[in-house]
C-alpha cells in the first residue's frame, strides 16, 4: 500500500492503514518511482493546491493516473478527492488528475468556522458513521458510473466508481476504520 | 434518510485542521497580491498582518491585531486558510478574528502583549496555534486550548538559531521522558509547570500530542530544511519571503525545501539564483527589551 506523502495528515493515514493491512507493508511515497509497484495508492488530505501543484513536479501524478485506470484501488479524502476528480467548479486554482467523474466544490461548507463532525448513514454500513469534515469539499455532480454511498447537509459527500473512493472527510482522523476496511476488500478484489 | 447530530468546534476538528498543514509552509503576507503569490508558490495557509515581524520590529510602539479589513480582503482574495494574529491574552481580538472568518488565530509574541495571562483557547469554535521555547511553554498552551504549536525562535531577525534551539529543547525534552516512571513524570511535569497528564502523553507518544511547527527566522530553503531535520511538521515564514529580493522565487524554493528536506542535491538545485534573503539582524545584537520571544510565559 502507498500513501502519497506530498503534504497533509499523511501520518495519520498510515497509522490507520497498517491496523487493517494484516501482512501487508504500507510505504509513505513522497518521490515518483514506488507508486508503479502499490495495490493499492491512499491520497490524504491537506491543501489541494499545494498537492497539487508538487505532485506534477514530482511525476507522481502520471503514477497515479496509470494506477488508476489499470483498476488499482485508490481512497482518496478530502483534498485527496479535489484532485481525483473531473472538475471543479469556479475555481483554476487546481488542476484535477480527471480520474473520478464528479464535479467537486472546494471548501463546499465554508471556512475552518463550519467545519463539523456529524452521523452518516453510509450504503453498505449497518451503524451509522462519525464523520470528520474539515474545510470540506462536496460532490456536487456525479456521473453515471459514480455510486453515491453518503450525503451530509444535502450534498454527497462519499461515492465509489469502480476501484476509486472519494470521500470529503477524513476516515484517518477516528477509529472507526469501515471505510479503511472497505477500500482494503477492494485491494484484496484486485488482487 | 440522512443522520445529522452536527458539532462544529471540537477538539478532533481544530486539532485536525492544523494536521491538514503538515508538511507545508505557511507565509506571512500583508496585501491580497502577497497572498496570492503564496498560494501560487504552494503555501498551505497565509498569515494575515499588517505588517511583517522584521517592519514590526522596525517601527517599534504596540503592536495590534491587523485591520479586518485588511484580513477580509485576503480572505476573499485566496482559497488556502487564512490565519491571523491576536496579542497574547486579548481574547477579543480573537473574537474579531473568529468573526471575520480567520480558519486559525495565532496568539503571538510578534504582537504587544495584552496580558501576563494567555487566551482561553478551549472556548473559541476555531483553533489556535500558539509559539513556545521549551516543552513547558507548549504543554501550558495545549492546556489551554492551543491546537498547534510552534516553536518562537526570534522573529522578523531572519537569524534561524533561536528557532533551532527551541526545536532542540522541545525534542530533547520529550526524548529524555522516555522509560520515566510514573512517579518521575509527575514530578517533572511539577517542574516544567505542566499537565502531567500531557506530559505522560508526550512520554508515550514521544511527540507533542498536537502539531508541532518551526517559526522566527526562517529565512532560506536551507533554513526550512534545517527544522524540517530537527523534527518540525513543516514551517511558518514570516519575513523571509516578502523581505527577500525576489519574494516568488523564494516562496517557491522554500515551498520545494520543505517537501525536499532530505535531499541535499534537490536543496542544492533549488537554493541556486534566488537572489538575497531578507538581510536580517544577528540576534546576538539584540538587547534583551527588545526581545520578542520573552513575551508570555
Amino acid at each position: 500500500m502507498g500513501v502519497v506523502a506530498i503534504q497533509g495528515d499523511v501520518s495519520e493515514h498510515v497509522l490507520a492503514l497498517k491496523r487493517v493491512v494484516g501482512q501487508g507493508e504500507v510505504l509513505v511515497v513522497r518521490k515518483a518511482g514506488v507508486l508503479p509497484q502499490c495495490d493499492g495508492i491512499v491520497l490524504p488530505g491537506g491543501e489541494s493546491t499545494t498537492i497539487s501543484k508538487m505532485m506534477s513536479h514530482s511525476g507522481m501524478d502520471g503514477e497515479i493516473r496509470d494506477a488508476a485506470l489499470s483498476g488499482v484501488p485508490i481512497m482518496a479524502t478530502c483534498a485527496g478527492l479535489v484532485l481525483i476528480s473531473r472538475e471543479i467548479e469556479g475555481d483554476d486554482r487546481v488542476r484535477p488528475l480527471g480520474l473520478m467523474d464528479v464535479t467537486i466544490g472546494r471548501n463546499a461548507f465554508g471556512s475552518q468556522r463550519e467545519s463539523f463532525e456529524a452521523d452518516l448513514e453510509v450504503k453498505g454500513f449497518d451503524e451509522p458513521y462519525r464523520a470528520v469534515f474539515i474545510r470540506a469539499p462536496c460532490i456536487v455532480r456525479c456521473g453515471q458510473e459514480v455510486e453515491v454511498l453518503a450525503r451530509a447537509r444535502d450534498s454527497v459527500v462519499a461515492a465509489r466508481q469502480g476501484n476509486l473512493f472519494g470521500l470529503a472527510f477524513h476516515p484517518e482522523l477516528t477509529d472507526d476504520l469501515r471505510f479503511h476496511n472497505m477500500f482494503m476488500e477492494a485491494v484484496a478484489d484486485v488482487l | 434518510m440522512e443522520l445529522e447530530n452536527l458539532r462544529f468546534g471540537t477538539e478532533l476538528l481544530k486539532r485536525g485542521f492544523a494536521k491538514m498543514q503538515k508538511g507545508g509552509v505557511i507565509m506571512d503576507v500583508t496585501t491580497p497580491e502577497q497572498a496570492i503569490i503564496a498560494e501560487e508558490a504552494g503555501a498551505v495557509a497565509v498569515m494575515a498582518l499588517h505588517a511583517v515581524p522584521a517592519d514590526i520590529r522596525k517601527m517599534g510602539g504596540v503592536a495590534r491585531m491587523a485591520d479586518p479589513a485588511i484580513i477580509e480582503d485576503i480572505i476573499n482574495s485566496v482559497t488556502i486558510p487564512v490565519m491571523a494574529k491576536a496579542r497574547i491574552g486579548h481574547f477579543v481580538e480573537a473574537r474579531i478574528l473568529e468573526a471575520v472568518g480567520v480558519d486559525m488565530v495565532d496568539e503571538s509574541e510578534v504582537l504587544t502583549p495584552a496580558d501576563e495571562f494567555h487566551i482561553e483557547k478551549a472556548k473559541f469554535t476555531i483553533p489556535f496555534v500558539c509559539g513556545a521555547r521549551d516543552l513547558g511553554e507548549a504543554l501550558r498552551r495545549i492546556s489551554e486550548g492551543a491546537a498547534m504549536i510552534r516553536t518562537k525562535g526570534e522573529a522578523g531577525t531572519g537569524d534561524v538559531s533561536q528557532a533551532v534551539l527551541h526545536m532542540k529543547k522541545i525534542m530533547g525534552q520529550i526524548r529524555s521522558l522516555r522509560g520515566m516512571n510514573e512517579e518521575e513524570l509527575v514530578r517533572e511535569a511539577r517542574k516544567i509547570e505542566a499537565s502531567a497528564e500531557l506530559v505522560a502523553e508526550c512520554a508515550r507518544i514521544q511527540r507533542l500530542p498536537v502539531v508541532n511547527f518551526a517559526a522566527g527566522g526562517v529565512a532560506t530553503p536551507a533554513d526550512a530544511a534545517l527544522m524540517m531535520h530537527l523534527g518540525a511538521d513543516g514551517v511558518f515564514v514570516g519575513s523571509g519571503i516578502f523581505k527577500s529580493e525576489n519574494p516568488r522565487s523564494m516562496a517557491v524554493a522554500i515551498v520545494e525545501a520543505v517537501h525536499n528536506y532530505d535531499d541535499p542535491a534537490t536543496l542544492a538545485r533549488i537554493s541556486k539564483g534566488l537572489g538575497s534573503p531578507m538581510k536580517g539582524i544577528d540576534v546576538g545584537t539584540i538587547q534583551e527589551a527588545e526581545a520578542l520571544q520573552t513575551r508570555g510565559w
